[in-house]
């Protein structure tokens, strides 16, 4: 217990200091220290519930059980790689004169925040909790993408804030309709809302309040997820923001509002006893898929064309969750895992390849390669690891998902292969020239960190062949709690 | 006695509905502002009223948050935000205002029939009101999508959250103490984020036009 204390206590406290100490160059490190202090706590904790077992903490308010312990770790670890990416990177934008000292406070200060709000998401056992902090970490980043004050990050930023605003205002009412429902079998009170005890009763709640419910809060958090038709703030808040908040959004705020539509899912296939919130699950997942591929294959600016694959991902993850199952499922929380890793690593090296060529438009970044080989080495190899191509993780994930698409639906796998296709094409063909290509870019005053790519690919790159048995464990066992 | 607080809860219940419509249809956004503020007060006769024939206390707090915040607080803040701004009318909307009033009334027919099964399962005093609670929620939704200018869009925003807050009350008996004080929390620091960023939009643009920021586009 104290050990989960120390996992929020840590970001939390960290905001306020780096809030205080204003902008000064150690605040860069004492962000990484921060990021590494909430790592070693998250993985203390993860490996104190493989070995003690889910865990309750303070009044039943938090609650981890192995669906969320790994995705506590996975958003430490990638909040900690970012912390270190973000380090150098931030320095040059000072230097390029795109950040003022307040604003440099304002980032780092509201970088503990939004982890803050991602851990306190993903822990808490109180419906109504996650509500609140789904919301929190809406507000924080709204913040960070606006930290230009260019029009275009306003725009962005607006954009965000309004639609996800709204969207998360659906999922609130899919609370209180939750809450309704847990209050006939239940009875009032706080505990009400307490997951264990929904999930306790879930076959007694009233099936057409759930239902509604459930179209509620996945229209709500799904504007989060980014599904289709929904999605219209997402890329141009990852365009905009500074990189390494696209990093964070895409690998992991994303990842957490899935986590969100999961936990309500499993209450409403209890209440439902059919496939309604599956199905649901699975054309909004299919939809997002095919839509993105599209509009992929359209954009100039990178960090634009790699946030509709951040969308097709999630979809593909929507997918399988929806189609349940435990290989499907298994193969969501892999691919979930693995596309956090990868995405958040191609962010890295795009966000040093745009530094270096001074822009983001991919026409105009050229021949990567010849002037840091490392920078194009990162985008060509995570690029073909998150397009799906073996040995990645992707590949594993991505071949599960499609196997098990043909045995429980199998009209649906064209679409899939469709949508992977176009996205294959469209990527890699916008690639190799902005690594191959004839040199434009030059180099930096700053070297870059490339450590957090290397890393990020390497993991990818394991989860590809050998998954460790602890993981697998957690995997099934997460996946046995989705059921479906 | 239960039939009076049945009917007293009705009438708020009424009054925000109306007030809702009458948010639709009105251009003044120094109306708009008091419009809010009544509604915010409509909301807390009615959390007043559930927590007293209830007998639950913590509705009381959250009727006493909510008059403290929607009724005095960000009514304050939103007219200062205006004097500051100098914007006192918002002329355009992008649907004429009739042809709004009858997509609105559509809308609470939708709601109606949408929480009619859920509303019958209600065992609490107030099982009508989880229509008109959902009509509101709409109704704002469709504020915030007609208007082009970013304060209607924010308040049509803050009406949801009082629309939610009344569907939480007259659905349930309020949600879960905690979980308010989060609701709460989250509409303040929003509503503060909101102001810093219409000062910035206006030092970008000249103008609170949210067609302004229409650039973002797919190509």
């Amino acid at each position: 217990m104290s050990i989960l204390i120390l996992v929020f206590a840590i970001p939390l406290a960290g905001a306020l200091v780096l809030a205080l100490m204003g902008h000064r160059p150690q605040a860069r490190n004492v962000n990484v220290i921060l990021s590494l202090g909430t790592l070693l706590a998250a993985a203390l904790l993860t490996a104190k519930i493989i070995a003690e077992g889910p865990l309750f903490a303070l009044d039943r308010q938090f609650f981890i059980d192995p669906l969320n312990v790994f995705l506590v770790t996975l958003t430490a670890f990638v909040g900690f790689t970012t912390s270190v990416f973000s380090q150098p990177y931030m320095r040059v934008e000072e230097d390029h004169g795109k950040m003022t000292p307040n604003r440099m406070r304002l980032y780092f200060s509201m970088y503990q925040l939004f982890n803050f709000t991602m851990l306190l998401a993903l822990t808490t056992n109180n419906m109504g909790i996650l509500w609140v902090a789904m919301e929190a970490a809406t507000l924080t980043t709204v913040l960070l993408v606006s930290i230009y004050r260019t029009p275009a990050s306003l725009e962005a930023a607006w954009k965000y804030f309004i639609l996800c605003g709204v969207g998360i205002a659906q999922a609130l009412f899919g609370t209180i309709l939750l809450y309704m429902a847990a209050e006939r079998v239940i009875g009032n009170g706080a505990d009400a809302l307490l997951w264990t005890n929904l999930d306790a009763v879930k076959t007694q709640l009233n099936p057409s309040v759930m239902a509604l419910a459930f179209v509620f809060l996945l229209v709500g958090y799904g504007t989060k997820v980014g599904l289709v038709p929904l999605h219209n703030w997402l890329p141009d808040a990852h365009a905009e923001g500074p990189t390494p908040i696209s990093a964070v959004l895409s690998g992991l705020l994303l990842n957490v509002a899935l986590y969100a539509v999961i936990r309500c899912k499993v209450l409403t296939d209890g209440a439902l006893a059919n496939r309604f919130a599956g199905d649901l699950m699975v054309g909004f997942g299919l939809l997002s898929v095919v839509a993105a591929a599209f509009f992929l294959s359209r954009q100039k600016d990178v960090k634009r064309m790699f946030s509709y694959s951040s969308i097709e991902h999630m979809g593909l993850m929507t997918f399988a969750f929806g189609m349940g199952g435990p290989i499907a499922n298994f193969a969501g929380l892999l691919h979930m895992t693995v596309h956090s890793l990868i995405k958040s690593a191609i962010f890295f090296s795009v966000g040093h390849a745009a530094q270096k060529a001074g822009t983001q438009i991919m026409d105009n970044i050229r021949g990567l390669i010849k002037v840091s080989p490392t920078v194009g080495w990162g985008l060509m190899l995570g690029s073909l690891a998150i397009l799906g191509m073996p040995p990645f993780g992707v590949f594993a994930s991505e071949f599960l998902i499609l196997t098990s698409a043909m045995r429980q639906l199998p009209w649906a796998t064209p679409f899939l292969l469709l949508g992977l296709g176009v996205a294959f094409a469209a990527i890699f063909s916008r690639v190799q020239p902005m690594v191959f290509g004839e040199t434009t870019v030059k180099p930096l005053a700053h070297p870059p960190t490339l450590l957090p790519v290397f890393v990020h690919l390497g993991l990818g790159l394991m989860l590809g062949f050998y998954i460790p048995p602890y993981l697998n464990n957690w995997y099934m066992q997460a996946a046995r709690i989705i059921g479906g | 006695m239960t039939a009076l607080i049945t009917q007293l809860i009705n009438l708020f219940a009424a009054m925000i509905l109306m007030l809702a419509f009458a948010m639709l249809a009105q251009r003044r956004i120094l109306s708009l502002i008091h419009l809010f503020a009544l509604q915010g007060l409509a909301v807390v006769g009615a959390t007043t009223v559930v927590a007293y024939v209830t007998d639950q206390h913590h509705l009381y707090y959250s009727a006493a948050l909510t008059l403290a915040l929607k009724v005095f607080f960000i009514p304050w803040l939103l007219h200062r935000l205006i004097n500051r701004l100098n914007v006192r009318w918002d002329i355009e909307t992008l649907i004429n205002i009739p042809s709004t009033m009858l997509i609105g009334i559509v809308l609470v027919v939708f709601a109606f029939n949408l929480a009619l099964p859920i509303a019958e399962l209600s065992t609490s005093i107030s099982r009508g009101t989880l229509g008109i609670a959902l009509a509101c929620v709409l109704l704002s939704f469709m504020m915030m999508i007609t208007r082009s200018k970013a304060v209607p869009q924010v308040i049509g925003f803050l009406a949801m959250e009082n629309a939610l807050v009344f569907a939480a009350t007259s659905a349930t008996h309020g949600m879960p103490m905690i979980v308010e004080f989060g609701i709460a929390l989250d509409v303040l620091v929003g509503v503060f984020i909101l102001g810093v960023f219409m000062f910035q939009i206006r030092e970008q643009f000249d103008s609170l036009d949210i067609r302004h920021l229409e650039s973002l586009k797919e190509d």
